[in-house]
């Protein structure tokens, strides 16, 4: 497969589902939280009662214009809702409000790795419901469904890529990138476990050189990051191995098991789907003004792409920047550190290093803990007056996070600042020496890595608290 | 010309089963409405903005708030078959 | 019969204010009078006595404590039955929703309960307001008052006929293409259709949702003044309600309309007009001129095309519309399905009835791939010249007038096969839709059998004012509406 793989290119083209974090839904003033009781969100117009009837949630737009801006597309002037059609239970008008040809965003593209992907377009449209499959794991089999609206009416964000990535690493890189933005700006919590950010992702294969597309096959339910590289990886194999036994790769949509890592067919689910698109009469259209734009613009927040960008320039190794980047609650509390004046290069030593530790002992997210930038900050700027050492500050970080209390506190209860009086080091430095003659003639016979062992001994005797340097500059002017 | 053919795909679409005296009888009636309706193909209207809604205004939204007008039970309480809090289907083929 | 019956809401008002009757003595004689009759008329599906007389019993509270009345309060009223009532069956006149039970009120209906005006019941009509004559309801046929072998008009048959018959005083109906001025026309009773976005659709069971606009009909042009007034109003549940404020239209009726430009529509002058229509038209416009009208004429050239666009922009938006109705949340399911595809598709065949299947097939060709363009984008684009028609046409007239419908109310049956025949009876009211304008029928005058005559007034978006102006001036000349059918 390997040496097949060469004498293709593979395209691939993704449909992004972003949930915006509104309080209620697109059209009805149910609330949209997860995983409440089934059918309990609902009103009237969320069960498609006769007579219910649209109106629109305004935050739902102004976080579509906001995204838009964040994937550089254009906000065109004027945009519009149409009905999309089909019959599903889950689907309670048997038709989806969607944006058909006159979308909220269009013309955008992001960066990833140094390669620009462009970005269709991008709609506004509401979730359906779920369903509960009776008496099997899932559809086939089931021996009846059950059915809950309550995410029936979920404002979602459609964001559609053009077909420019050319592997399942760029897809992944693709998804995550758009991931970081959503959650970044505030949109959408990008949870693909629990379906606010879900993807379809459209896969061809064409000889190498071809510039003319292959067939492609929509591939459908793939719930994580692994789960998309796993399904375009199993996908592109599938569609060579047709091609290369002489058949023809069919346009039709697959759905992802990843239990059984494989693509099946969802055949017979399509071929009565016509939309019937048309104008949602129940709405009236949107003009968007430049100044309406203007004004969401002036509220973006900083992008990842910024962000890794600004922490570079920190003097943060490339590394260590997208780390950060990609896990958001550390690069906000990061970010209020920086802001209370801590050292950069201190801060992230600890955020990367005891903090990301305890996080992942904990399972935890920052904001779980009891640290608060404040904290962090002072016990920086402790450090760095010399207060207390580092090894010190390594140690009590643990405390801070899991009690709350300020650095200061602790080093004071605890009798932990660290001991730069020279005369009082000098002390216990000569007690130290002259408690090991043994050593001392040794190291003045040449064994001179025994430094380690007296400042180890001083530091026992201190507690850890005498300055390492003072310490090591008297020992060897004391041991000559 | 509208054909029996037609007529079962509109149907499928629609999610009406039809009898075929049915098929038969639409295939002729939706055939002499859009012959009428064809009368309109007189007029050109090339250069026409097609007109959806009425009245001319846009931007009609509402705030982003929570409200609730009906308990739980009265929503349901029309339910052809409940499970549990669930509408239930028949098994989906 | 209780004579207060065949009084108008004005009267009414009077002699409850005066104590002459009491509030729930004029709702239990309107429920009396219903029961009486109402095995011959039809015109009603289902009776909500308990909500009537528990709002008319408000009412005499008021009274009895010298409050002020608000506008309307304790007179007898039919809501069409695809309107939401809470605690009420709102059927459509459909079996898919025989037994569904509102849950929630239409804005109208909040507004209607507001002012403590009764509600007396929900009244029949053609089966999700797909009709002209009232002969598509599922459970039964609507009679006409005046003649009960001919049909009252549709689809909001039962709300007119029940205020023909004084079984209540006032109703309200929905008007698609006509289906409130036509039944007022055939039934010899004032109906009217608002601009559209005049009256919250929110809670009206939608058939064309770009066309549909409730409207109140009533025995006098005041009085169905006076009811828009009391259902008309901005609604934040309606995005296509006009944001704009009530009007006090009782004010404006006694206008002078010397000078007014009555334009009449050729179009609707000339082929196919039954004769007494015609002279009746013909005195109506001499009346006018009476009145120091001046009478011009007016041409719309593309009317001949609105029954077309209509029945391609009707169906395609009502297949859409009638999507909800699978079985799944509430309403009719068939009981032998073994799998999803055949509940979906059993339960919608027997739970619509044949009408509305016909327009749910053409409305689903219209939009399917391969004829949006043909049918669907073309039909709007003639809906603008339509609407571009009236435009021009307003420059030169103040108000349009023709006749409601070319001919009177006909047999039972007459047309029941032949569901062209039956569309072109709307070739009079169904622009108004198109261009979203007010339109509404007056009695004037009756055929040679005694069947009532309408004369169809239109005027510009917004100018309800006008046209029930020049209503009540052309009611007042005449005593048409002091006839009442006789039954």
């Amino acid at each position: 497969m390997e040496n097949l793989r060469d004498k293709y290119e593979v395209v691939i083209g993704l449909e992004v589902h972003a949930q915006l974090k509104t309080k209620s839904k697109i059209f009805a003033p149910d609330g949209c939280e997860f995983g409440k009781e089934q059918n309990t969100e609902v009103s009237p117009i969320t069960l498609g009662m006769p007579g219910v009837l649209p109106v629109l949630n305004k935050e739902a737009v102004n976080m579509g214009i906001l995204t838009g801006l964040a994937l550089n597309c254009e906000i065109p002037a004027r945009c519009k809702f149409d009905r999309k059609q089909y019959f599903y239970p889950d689907l309670p008008k048997g038709y989806q409000i969607s944006q058909y040809d006159e979308p909220i965003c269009v013309n955008g593209y992001i960066d990833i790795a140094g390669k620009r992907i462009g970005i269709t377009r991008a709609h506004l449209e509401e979730d359906a419901g779920k369903l509960v499959h009776a008496g099997a794991d899932g559809l086939a089999g089931s021996s009846y469904s059950l059915v809950d609206l309550n995410r029936a009416g979920t404002p979602l964000l459609e964001i559609v890529s053009e077909p420019d990535m050319r592997s399942s690493d760029e897809a992944r890189a693709y998804m995550e990138e758009l991931r970081n933005i959503v959650r970044y700006i505030g949109v959408c919590d990008g949870n693909l476990e629990e379906g606010s950010m879900r993807c379809d992702a459209n896969i061809s294969i064409m000889p190498k050189g071809s510039k003319e597309f292959g067939t492609r096959a929509e591939i459908k339910n793939v719930n994580s990051f692994s789960a998309l590289q796993r399904a375009i990886e199993y996908e592109i194999d599938r569609q060579i191995e047709i091609v290369e036994e002489g058949g023809k790769v069919v346009q039709e949509t697959r759905l992802w098991d990843d239990n059984s890592r494989e693509t099946r067919s969802m055949r017979g689910k399509e071929d009565a789907h016509d939309y019937r698109y048309f104008p949602e009469p129940d709405l009236m259209p949107l003009e968007i003004s430049r100044e309406w734009v203007e004004e969401i613009r002036a509220k973006m927040p900083e992008l990842p792409s910024a962000k890794r960008k600004r922490y570079m320039g920190l003097g943060l190794s490339e590394y260590d920047a997208n780390v950060i980047v990609e896990q958001m609650g550390l690069a906000l509390f990061f970010d209020e550190v920086l802001k209370l004046g801590a050292t950069p290069k201190i801060a992230v030593n600890f955020i990367m290093g005891e903090i990301a530790a305890y996080l992942k002992e904990e399972k935890l997210e920052i904001n779980e803990t009891k640290l608060t930038p404040e904290n962090l900050a002072e016990l920086i700027s402790l450090i760095e007056k010399g207060t207390i050492s580092n090894n010190i500050g390594k140690q009590i970080i643990f405390d801070m996070m899991k009690e709350g209390k300020k650095a200061s506190q602790i080093v004071d209860e605890r009798g932990l600042s660290q001991i730069s009086d020279i005369g009082a080091i000098k002390e216990i430095v000569q007690k130290v020496v002259e408690a090991n003659p043994d050593q001392v003639a040794a190291y003045k016979g040449g064994k001179v890595q025994l430094l380690g062992f007296f400042v180890g001994q001083v530091m026992k005797e201190t507690k850890g608290r005498a300055n390492p340097k003072t310490v090591n500059e008297l020992l060897k002017e004391i041991l000559g | 010309m509208i054909t029996i053919k037609d007529v079962e795909h509109v149907a499928k679409l629609a999610r009406l089963e039809l009898t075929e005296e049915e098929k038969e009888l639409y295939t002729k009636q939706l055939g002499d409405v859009l012959k009428y309706v064809d009368q309109m193909n007189e007029v050109d209207t090339s250069n026409i903005e097609p007109m959806s809604h009425a009245i001319d205004f846009v931007n009609v939204m509402r705030e982003d708030k929570v409200i609730y007008e009906q308990d739980k039970e009265q929503l349901m309480s029309n339910a052809p078959e409940e499970e549990n809090g669930f509408f239930k289907v028949p098994r989906i083929n | 019969m209780n004579e207060l019956l065949r009084k108008t809401a004005k009267e009414q008002s009077e002699a409850l204010k005066n104590k002459e009757v009491s509030a729930v003595e004029l709702t239990k004689a309107a429920l009396e009078r219903i029961k009486d009759i109402d095995d011959k008329l039809c015109a009603f599906n289902s009776l909500t006595e308990t909500t009537a007389i528990e709002t008319a019993k408000k009412v005499d509270g008021k009274i009895a404590k010298g409050e002020d009345l608000p506008l309307l309060a304790g007179i007898p009223l039919a809501l069409k039955d695809n309107m939401n009532l809470v605690g009420s069956r709102t059927t459509a006149s459909s079996k898919i929703l025989e037994n569904f039970v509102s849950p929630f009120n239409a804005t109208i209906t909040q507004k209607l309960l507001n002012n403590l005006v009764p509600i007396l019941g929900k009244a029949n009509l053609d089966e999700f307001a797909m009709g002209s004559s009232n002969e598509n309801s599922a459970f039964k046929k609507v009679h006409n008052p005046w003649d009960l072998n001919k049909v009252p008009g549709g689809s909001s048959g039962g709300s007119a006929a029940s205020v023909a018959a004084c079984e209540v005083t006032l109703s309200l109906g929905s008007d698609t293409g006509g289906s409130i001025r036509l039944p007022a026309s055939f039934c010899g009773i004032v109906g009217m259709k608002p601009t559209y976005g005049r009256v919250s659709r929110y809670g009206l069971i939608a058939f064309a949702s770009s066309l549909d606009q409730i409207g109140p009909f009533a025995r006098t042009v005041e009085d169905a003044a006076n009811l828009l007034e009391v259902i008309s109003g901005h609604d934040p549940k309606d995005s296509t309600s006009l944001n704009l404020p009530v009007e006090h239209y009782a004010d404006s009726l006694n206008n002078d309309i010397k000078g007014l430009r009555v334009g009449v529509i050729k179009e609707l002058m000339s082929e196919g007009l039954a004769p007494d229509v015609q002279k009746a038209i013909e005195a109506a416009i001499d009346c006018y001129k009476k009145l120091g009208a001046e009478i011009v004429e007016i041409s719309l050239p593309n009317l001949k095309h609105s029954i077309g666009i209509y029945y391609i922009l009707a169906t395609a938006e009502c297949s859409s519309n009638l999507a909800r109705f699978d079985g799944v949340r509430y309403g009719y399911r068939t009981p032998d399905a073994d799998n999803l595809l055949e509940m979906y598709t059993k339960t919608r065949a027997e739970g619509f009835g044949p009408e509305v299947k016909r327009r749910i097939m053409l409305g689903t060709y219209a939009l399917s791939s391969g004829y949006y363009d043909a049918y669907y984008k073309k039909a709007q684009q003639m809906r603008a010249l339509v609407t571009q028609d009236f435009v021009e046409a307003f420059k030169k007239a103040d108000i349009l007038v023709s006749p409601t419908c070319p001919n009177t109310a006909f047999e039972l049956g007459a047309k029941s096969n032949d569901p062209l025949a039956m569309y072109l009876t709307d070739i009079a009211t169904i622009s108004a839709n198109l261009a979203g304008i007010p339109g509404l029928s007056v009695p004037a005058g009756f055929d040679k059998d005694g069947m009532p005559i309408g004369l169809q007034i239109l005027a510009p978006q917004l100018q309800e004012a006008r046209l029930f102006n020049a209503a009540h001036k052309f009611e007042r000349a005449n005593d048409y509406y002091k006839k009442l059918a006789d039954i």
